[in-house]
């Protein structure tokens, strides 16, 4: 029965497949190139700024990263970058915007289950699964940079 | 040209997780995660800086240069203090982009209601 269920569920995932149009994802590809470019364009544009008033690489990259992240919060707070997002895809997701987008939207969807359980948790809905594997991804380098150096 | 190298560099990397959304259908929380984790690695390989000192924010902005900061906190603190900077270092130097994450989206989430959908 599992079995045959199985078959018949791929089956129809095939026809759906052929049913669908043309595959969109050189579109989908083209999309994200264009506005994941745009953004680290403006984050170059304001770097270029921060050196002209002389800030060090670290800190200015820092600052950078905080006002593309407060910029981001904000349009997630209008609700509008759910909208450039569904035109943007991976444009919108994978840049740093992406990420303070993904900790704002859940954050203000939560508030109303309170201020501790409700944004309090939910405010690492997906900020918490970077920070864990970033941090365990980092400690693994860590190890095997003072050991190998 | 260092727009140029930006814009290349940085729309490149999102073409990749672009991909990755429609061939494997992975939700955009878990691409974050793999970027993020990726980029740590090719820090700690060295790899990555390369990319940045090419491409500026076209490799910084995207989350690799978050997890690729990781990498890079986690060496200098090694170098730093031996075998305990390994576990200060990563959260160290990804502490200020964390904190603005979660202390803009936590005005935003006192300013702004939810959007009806």
């Amino acid at each position: 029965m599992n079995n045959k269920e199985n078959k018949n569920n791929k089956e129809y995932q095939k026809l759906v497949k052929e049913a669908s149009p043309d595959s969109p994802i050189f579109k989908n590809c083209l999309k994200a190139f264009f506005s994941g470019g745009l953004i680290c364009c403006i984050g170059q544009f304001l770097m270029n700024i921060f050196s002209t008033y002389g800030l060090v690489a670290d800190s200015r990259n820092m600052l950078v990263s905080v006002i593309l992240i407060g910029l981001a919060s904000l349009l997630t707070g209008l609700g509008w970058y759910s909208k450039i997002g569904k035109f943007c895809g991976a444009g919108s997701v994978v840049p740093i915007t992406g990420f303070s987008n993904s900790v704002t939207a859940p954050a203000i969807e939560y508030k109303k289950e309170g201020f501790v359980l409700g944004l309090g948790a939910k405010i690492f809905t997906v900020a918490g699964p970077v920070i864990l594997y970033g941090t365990l991804a980092s400690i693994v380098v860590g190890i095997i940079y003072y050991f190998v150096g | 040209m260092d727009y140029i190298k930006a814009f290349v560099v940085g729309g490149g990397i999102c073409v990749l997780g672009q991909i990755l959304i429609d061939k494997t259908k992975l939700t955009s929380a878990r691409i974050l995660v793999l970027f993020v984790v990726l980029g740590c690695l090719l820090g700690g390989l060295g790899w990555y800086d390369k990319l940045v000192d090419f491409a500026g924010a076209g490799a910084t902005v995207p989350l690799p240069g978050f997890g690729n900061l990781l990498a890079k906190g986690v060496k200098a603190e090694v170098d730093r203090y031996g075998f305990s900077g390994a576990l200060t270092g990563g959260l160290k130097s990804a502490s200020g982009g964390i904190t603005a994450a979660i202390v803009f989206a936590f005005l935003a989430a006192v300013i702004f209601k939810p959007k009806e959908k």
